[in-house]
Order: C-alpha cells, then sequence, then structure tokens
C-alpha cells in the first residue's frame, strides 16, 4: 500500500530524426492517494494504457519522476516495483490449478506456505472461486479465467497499488455488472489502492472515488464522479460522460447572459473571458421542455426511454437534447426550453470558464 | 543483460551452423592442388576454376537446369491438386473425410526407398522414365499431401463468413475462389509452394532413381567427380556451393512467413 | 472442427488428390504387394511363395530376419538420440531468436538455411567436413589428441551421422518452436513479471505448454524423417563401418537396388512401410485430440 506521485511524467514514442517528437501521453502531475480507487477513464488510444504500463514498470517514461511513498521508481523494473495487474484478457498458467494460480505470485517471493494458503483461501472466497480451486486452470469459461487473474492481481495483500486493464472486456454482460460489484466490495475489504483503466464511463463512474478523464494523451480532467457530471472541466468530457452527453451552443456572452442566436440564456454569474471560441453547454438532465414559456425551440422528435422521455429539438439550426417531463404533452413544432439556473457552463476552446457569482443580483 | 546473453549464444549457434558451409565455399575457390596439400583456413590462391567448369560444362549446368525443372513442374501441379481438397477439408465434413486425410498424410510419411523399385517399374513401363515428368510426378507422392496439410491449417484461418457473405453478393463459386479466395490465402499458397519446392529440391534417391541421362539431376551428377587423379573436391565443392543458392533465394522471399508455414500455418 | 456443415459434394473437390494418390501410392504399393508373396528363378518367372517372405523378415534367427531387426534397432536409437538432442536444442534456439528489428529476418533466413540444401550435398558437406587430411572437424579433433575416423571407427561414424542430422534439422524445430512462441500474447509475459516469476517458471508454465501442439508437429515431423533417413548417411558413411550405420532405407535399397532381391525387398518395404504408418497413426491421433481440446 502506498502513494503513488507521477512527477511531470511524459511518454514519447522516439519519432523519426529531427521530426517533432509524437507523445503517446502529455505532461500530467497527480498524486494516487493510498487506499482509494481511481478510474483512467477514455476512449481507445487517448494513453490510459501507457500510463497504467509506466506505473507497473511495463513503459518506462521519456520525462518525468514516478514516486511510490516518495521513493522514485522510475527506472526500477516491475518486478521490483510491489505492482500488481490484471490484463484485458485473461492471463493463467494452463498447467496449475486454480489454487496454484492464486497461490503463484506469493510463492515466487517466498512466502510461508501455510500463510499463502490463508490468503488464497481468503481471495477465492472473494471471488465466488472456492468450488473450482483444486481444477485445472485450463478448461474453464472465459469468466473463470478472468476472475483467476483478478484473484492472482488481489492475492498479495502488500502490494502498492492494484492495475486493472479493462478487465471485463472478455465478460458477458450479465457478469461484468456482479463482478464490478465484486471488485468495489474487494477494494472495500482490501483497503488497497486501485487504478482502473477502462473506456465504459458506467464501470468508471461505479467503481472509481475519483476518475481520470484522457483524451490525445492528456488529461482532461481528475475529479469525483460528481464532479465530472457537474462541472465537466472540458467540453470532451461533458459530451463523453452522461448518457446523452452535454449540449454545447456557440454563443456570444454579454454581461450575464449569453447569446444565442438572438436568444438570451441567464448565466446567473459575471465572466472574465480569454480570446476564443465561446460556447455554453448544459446536460440534458438540467434542461427542460415545455409547450410554451422560455426560449423558443423546434421541436424534432420525441424518444421515449421508458424510465424517462428525451426531446430532440434544434435552436437555431444547432440540434439539443432536453428532458421532457412526463405531464408535458407537446402539439406542434413550437417548444419553450428552461435549463436550470446554475448548470449552464461557459467553455472557451473546451475549457470551461468559472464565473464570478455576485451574491447580491444587481437588478431584481 | 539477459537479453545480451541470448544474443551471444544464437550467434554461437548461427557460427557453429555456418561453419561446415564455410569449410565447403573454401575449397570450393582452391585447386585440388592446394586442398590436398594440408589445412587452410582460407584460400590462398584464390581460383574460380571450378565454378568455371561447372558453366561452362553441359553434363553440370544441364543438371542444374533437369533439378530445376523438375521442382518447378512438381510445385505448380502440387499446389493446383492440393487447393481445392484443402478447402473441401477445411470447409466441409463428408463421408470418410477423416480417414481419406489421414491416408493423405501417411503418404507423406512414407520411406522413399520403399516406394524407389516400384516407382522404377511404374514409369519405366509408361514410357516417363529419364525424364523430368517422372521425378516431377514421383515427388507428388509426398509433396500433394504436405501441400494440403499446409493449405488446410492457412485456409481453416480464414472465416467462412467470407465464403457465405460472397455467395450472398451473387459470386459465383469459381469466381469466388479465384478473385477473393485465392489473394486471402496467398501467404499460405507462398508456404506451401515454399515446401513442396524445399522437399523436391533436396531428394536425391527418387531423383536418381528415376533418371540415367536426359533428365539427370544436379545431385546425381555430383556423385560422379572421380577422375584419373582421384576425388575432384574442388568441383564437389563448387557444384554444392551452386545448390544452395536457389534455396537461400527462395527463403529470403518467404522469411516473413517462414515460421508461421514451419507450423503448417496452424499456430 | 464440429460445425463445419455436412456436404458430400465436397468430394468432387478431393476427387484430383484421390486420383493422383491412387496411381503414384497403390498402384506402386501393389506391386509391392506382388512381390512379395511371390518368388522369381529368374527370366521373369514368378510363382506364388504364400508369406515366407514375411516370415523370414520377421524371424530374426533367419540371416535377413536378423538383419531387418538390427536395422530396426539401430534406426530407432537413432531417431530417438537426434529427438532428445534436437528438440530441447531446437527450443532453446527459438527462444534465443530476437524478436524485433532486421535481426528476426536474418535469423530465420540462416537457421533455415540447411534445410533448403539437397541431402546429398548435406552429405557431401558433412564427408569433407568430418575428413582427417582435408576436413576442419576431422582434422581438429584428431590434432587435441581424440582418436576419430569416421570410416573406420563405428563410434566416430555415429557420433558424425548424429552431429550432421543435428546440424541439418535443429533449424525446423527452432522454426517451429518459433512460430509458437510468436503466438504468445505479451500479457503473459508481462503477467509473468509482474507476478515476479522466474525465467525458468515463464518457461515451465507459460512457454512450454504454449508451444505443446507445434511440438507435437515438430516430434510428428522429425520422428519420420529420420526414421527414413537414407540419402545424409549414404553418402558419408555408405551404412558403414561394417553395418554400423546401416539404417533400415539403406538396407532396403542395399536389397532392393543393390542385391535385386525383390521379394525380401518387398515383404521388409511393407513391414517397413507398416511400422511407419502406425507410429504415424498415433501420432495423429494425439494431434487432432489437442486440436479438439484447444477446440472447446
Amino acid at each position: 500500500m502506498a502513494t503513488i506521485t507521477l512527477d511531470h511524467i511524459a511518454h514519447a514514442y522516439p519519432g523519426p530524426s529531427g521530426a517533432e517528437k509524437r507523445y503517446a501521453l502529455k505532461p500530467i502531475e497527480h498524486v494516487w492517494q493510498n487506499g482509494r480507487a481511481y478510474a483512467l477513464l477514455g476512449p481507445s488510444g487517448c494513453g490510459k494504457t501507457t500510463l497504467l504500463n509506466i506505473i507497473s514498470g511495463l513503459v518506462i517514461p521519456s520525462d518525468g519522476r514516478l514516486l511510490f511513498d516518495g521513493q522514485d521508481v522510475t527506472r526500477l523494473p516491475t518486478e521490483k516495483r510491489n505492482i500488481a495487474q490484471v490484463f484485458q484478457f485473461p492471463v493463467i498458467y494452463d498447467t496449475m490449478t486454480v489454487a496454484e494460480n492464486l497461490a503463484f505470485p506469493l510463492k515466487n517471493r517466498g512466502m510461508e506456505r501455510r500463510l499463502i494458503e490463508a490468503r488464497v483461501a481468503e481471495i477465492a472466497e472473494l471471488l465466488d472461486l472456492t468450488p473450482v480451486l483444486r481444477r485445472r486452470a485450463r478448461g474453464l469459461t472465459a469468466d473463470a479465467k478472468q476472475k483467476i487473474s483478478l484473484g492472482r492481481g488481489l492475492v498479495r495483500s502488500d502490494v502498492s497499488a492494484v492495475l486493472f486493464d479493462e478487465p471485463l472486456t472478455v465478460i458477458d454482460p450479465a457478469l461484468k455488472w456482479e463482478l464490478r460489484s465484486k471488485l468495489k466490495a474487494v477494494h472495500q475489504a482490501l483497503d488497497m489502492l486501485m487504478i482502473y483503466v477502462t473506456h465504459d464511463q458506467v464501470e468508471a463512474l461505479t467503481f472509481a472515488d475519483e476518475v481520470v478523464v484522457m483524451k490525445d494523451g492528456a488529461v482532461l480532467q481528475i475529479g469525483t464522479p460528481a464532479d465530472l457530471f457537474e462541472r465537466p472541466a472540458h467540453s470532451f468530457v461533458g459530451y463523453f460522460i452522461g448518457s446523452p452527453g452535454m449540449n454545447f451552443l456557440p454563443a456570444v456572452i454579454e454581461g450575464r447572459q449569453a447569446v444565442v442566436d438572438g436568444q438570451r440564456f441567464d448565466l446567473g454569474a459575471q465572466y472574465a473571458l480569454p480570446a476564443g471560441d465561446v460556447q455554453i453547454g448544459f446536460r440534458p438532465d438540467y434542461a427542460t421542455v415545455t409547450a410554451s414559456g422560455g426560449i423558443p425551440v423546434k421541436l424534432q422528435r420525441i424518444e421515449d426511454l421508458g424510465r424517462r422521455r428525451l426531446a430532440r429539438v434544434t435552436l437555431g439550426g444547432h440540434g439539443l437534447v432536453a428532458t421532457l417531463p412526463n405531464d408535458v404533452t407537446l402539439t406542434g413544432e413550437a417548444a419553450g426550453l428552461h435549463v436550470q439556473p446554475g448548470h449552464l457552463h461557459v467553455y472557451v476552446d473546451e475549457h470551461r470558464i468559472e464565473g464570478q457569482r455576485m451574491t447580491e443580483p444587481l437588478h431584481a | 543483460m539477459r537479453i545480451q546473453g541470448r544474443g551471444i549464444a544464437i550467434t554461437i549457434y548461427l557460427l557453429a551452423l555456418f561453419l561446415p558451409i564455410y569449410w565447403l565455399l573454401n575449397m570450393s575457390f582452391k585447386t585440388n592442388g592446394e586442398i590436398m596439400s594440408g589445412l587452410n583456413f582460407w584460400p590462398h590462391h584464390v581460383t574460380l576454376r571450378n565454378y568455371a567448369h561447372i558453366f561452362t560444362d553441359p553434363a553440370w549446368y544441364l543438371g542444374f537446369v533437369h533439378s530445376l525443372t523438375y521442382v518447378a513442374l512438381n510445385t505448380v501441379i502440387s499446389v493446383s491438386l492440393a487447393l481445392p481438397a484443402a478447402y473441401a477439408f477445411s470447409r466441409y465434413r463428408f463421408i470418410g473425410d477423416k480417414h481419406l486425410f489421414f491416408w493423405l498424410l501417411s503418404n507423406l510419411m512414407a520411406p522413399t526407398a520403399v516406394y524407389a523399385m516400384p516407382f522404377f517399374n511404374l514409369y519405366y513401363s509408361i514410357g516417363l522414365f529419364d525424364t523430368v515428368w517422372a521425378v516431377a510426378l514421383a515427388h507428388c507422392l509426398f509433396n500433394v499431401p504436405l501441400a494440403v496439410w499446409i493449405l488446410e491449417g492457412f485456409i481453416s484461418g480464414v472465416p467462412r463468413e467470407i465464403d457465405e457473405t460472397a455467395a450472398l453478393d451473387g459470386y459465383s463459386f469459381p469466381r469466388f475462389f479465384i478473385k477473393i479466395f485465392l489473394p486471402l490465402i496467398a501467404n499460405g499458397i507462398g508456404v506451401a509452394a515454399f515446401f513442396c519446392f524445399m522437399f523436391s529440391w533436396v531428394e536425391q534417391l527418387l531423383a536418381t532413381t528415376l533418371t540415367t541421362v536426359h533428365a539427370k539431376p544436379i545431385v546425381a551428377v555430383m556423385t560422379r567427380v572421380y577422375s584419373a587423379e582421384g576425388m575432384d573436391w574442388g568441383l564437389l565443392a563448387a557444384a554444392g556451393v551452386l545448390t544452395m543458392v536457389p534455396g537461400a533465394i527462395v527463403i529470403w522471399f518467404v522469411r516473413n512467413h517462414i515460421a508461421k508455414g514451419f507450423a503448417l500455418g496452424r499456430v | 472442427m464440429l460445425d463445419k456443415p455436412w456436404n458430400n459434394r465436397a468430394w468432387f473437390f478431393v476427387i484430383p488428390v484421390l486420383v493422383f494418390v491412387l496411381f503414384s501410392s497403390i498402384i506402386p504399393m501393389m506391386t509391392v504387394v506382388n512381390y512379395s508373396v511371390q518368388d522369381t528363378m529368374g527370366q521373369n518367372n514368378f510363382f506364388w511363395n504364400g508369406a515366407a517372405w514375411f516370415q523370414n523378415l520377421l524371424d530374426p534367427t533367419t540371416d535377413i530376419g536378423g538383419r531387418f531387426a538390427a536395422a530396426l534397432v539401430r534406426n530407432l536409437i537413432f531417431s530417438l538420440v537426434v529427438l532428445c538432442i534436437e528438440l530441447p536444442l531446437g527450443i532453446a534456439v527459438a527462444i534465443c531468436i530476437p524478436r524485433h528489428g532486421w535481426r528476426v529476418g536474418a535469423a530465420l533466413v540462416l537457421i533455415a538455411l540447411p534445410l533448403l540444401i539437397p541431402w546429398t550435398v548435406v552429405g557431401t558437406i558433412w564427408q569433407i567436413f568430418a575428413r582427417q587430411d582435408i576436413g576442419l572437424l576431422g582434422a581438429a579433433l584428431n590434432s587435441v589428441g581424440i582418436h576419430y575416423n569416421d570410416t573406420q571407427d563405428p563410434t566416430s561414424a555415429w557420433a558424425t551421422i548424429v552431429v550432421m542430422d543435428v546440424w541439418h534439422w535443429t533449424g525446423m524445430v527452432a522454426l517451429l518452436a518459433y512460430a509458437g512462441l510468436k503466438a504468445i500474447p505479451d500479457a503473459f509475459y508481462q503477467a509473468a513479471r509482474i507476478d515476479g516469476a522466474s525465467r525458468w517458471s515463464v518457461f515451465r508454465n507459460i512457454e512450454l505448454p504454449k508451444l505443446q501442439k507445434v511440438l507435437v508437429i515438430a516430434v510428428l515431423l522429425r520422428f519420420m524423417e529420420s526414421f527414413m533417413i537414407y540419402t545424409e548417411p549414404s553418402v558419408v558413411t555408405g551404412g558403414g563401418p561394417g553395418e554400423a550405420t546401416s539404417f533400415l532405407s539403406l538396407d532396403l535399397v542395399k536389397i532392393a537396388l543393390g542385391q535385386v532381391d525383390l521379394g525380401n525387398a518387398a515383404a521388409m518395404s511393407l513391414v517397413y512401410n507398416l511400422i511407419t504408418l502406425s507410429l504415424c497413426w498415433i501420432f495423429f491421433t494425439v494431434m487432432t485430440q489437442l486440436e479438439q481440446r484447444k477446440g472447446s
């Protein structure tokens, strides 16, 4: 168990000489706190696996330092780092039984046999592997094999961190949910630092205390699931997290109002904006459509998701999604849009700008 | 450091591999006088006489021509016979398929020595004795099953959905096979052709048994290098060196697929 | 394997091969069977001889029977010895083959090179290499005081044939094993590093199990090829000194083409063929079962 510090870590693959270095991972600084669960979230190729491999030592970063409890381990080989990692596809040792698979990392470190057996039994119990402990690992299903991989990752109690590289990819959707909650329970039971790479926002948001959203090798935002939802620091975060994603409209800011296609949105705050492309963004969850009043929009169609209804509307040629309350009935194309105050964000060049909220409005 | 150790190990292995070949090369550039006068680690009087002899004496260079001719014929025959069969084995189940497959493979494993005498009778009686065709056909005994086996492995690596999609898109089977399927298994065909080439090129017993004068392969020519002064070692060495050239060229072409090829497409 | 559709029209695809193999395998075999049950007084006069040739052949107390049994034992020992050397060596070489860069291609080509040399030439290379007067190996061994003479001394002859076979064929095992190793995903090696596995443990628990399938192919091909070995020893030792390196094929060719003893040769051919066939069948069964187990 340890605290892991990324000190200006970056990674570039050596490009053709003369050409500018291509960064697979742009410089980041972050401290992973002991005992917490983190998720690295982003689309494929965003650098999240590279970051994970830097922490585990499979990749040596080109720049920066990596500290485990203040100790520099940047160039230390994997086996000296005290890290556990679970891979995307099940990695099991064909020739061994399930129990031997689970015991393998402990045995290699010369742990006492009695202690190994106790620990293996404990982990097997947590992952429901007890009934198959004596079976050969080769003949089991992909789900069971991946559970063994998870178990091998969790079996060492002294590890600095357990890293998961999209561990549920091969798991059946029905079992995915179960394993995810199992992992969450394991995390609470074992009190370890866990870092979990995924491209699935549901996995990230349900598993992690804190989520790191990445894109194109850069970290866009680090925050709790609520932070990411309520205050996306980057328009990509707004768009990537939440289903459907955030609405964005090009706007002109005039005082405490944003003007979109002649329509005025109340921002509730004063903004000092740097130069750049200005957009306003709000989540469909915080916007409602009614038959009249509000900002006039044109209704395109209604999607009934069962639990909630969404209205797809246009405002000056821009498509938007908003919630359609169950008690509202719309006739014809005309409708009115209402955005809850405090949930409207201003972005300049895709980055969120914090407004200066006055305690007292100037005019009532 | 571990990687370095492996590098050293493989280098030592390759050097050991190359040493006998080097010795042959060394001798091929010497005169017989120099060869017999004692051990030299490199030729002190480099001579191309041995090579010149091979390229000017029809008995020698025709040996190469004959060998390459039957090897080429054999490769074409084997692969084209094997392709449809490999497709059938890979894609369908049919009555007796497993027995047939094993029976084919058993031909691959049959000792050529067993076939030397009956092949002599067979090809003599149908008038093909002492032609390149006799050798080309005789080598099909083991090359056709080998090609079927390799191609079956590669074809099984191509998802069957492709066949079905092509059928849905209105391709007739022959058109599908030639236009779509063959390009997909081009690697496998290359590897199969490589193996047919290899086993036909290296075989000697059948090739010498089935020929006397008009289709004598290079390996048979090489067995007759006695002259009045005894063995002509330099000439023998030069011929040996030259027989490695076609093989080396062919390997170079398939070097990227060679590993998978040796696993018969089954990894 | 099991999800293949049943279609008997597939037979049409197999017919060319079938016709060809009938011509190339069955007809010659019939000739052999024919000879094996007849005897001749010369001038192409053959008469029925029943199973006499076979009785002789399989009775080790007769001249031919003893000769056959000795050659069979010799050949089995030879196959076993070369397998025991080539298999581990080939795997070791495969592990040492670099994984990236231009060196891969170069190493593969060099390793494969002996496989593409005509077998007679392989024999010639070693015949020259092993000579005491003009060969590097023979001269070097004798100069350091080891009595070595591959044409006079049976031990030297055996050693030469074995080393030659290792030189000739280890590359095949190495290439097979290399193909198997390349098919192992990187994650296995990474996981092993994270689990703190030793190099030996990686080999024992990851590489060797994953190589199982290609190694069965390697054993099959190497066993069969060494069981049929003819050309290389015939060039280097001619089966001698005495009968020391007279393997089955050498003996058979001697009897069939040298002594034209057709009855004995035919009976021997059939028994020889039957032995290889049964061994081949065992390997084939093992292999298909491995494939099925992997599929399920």
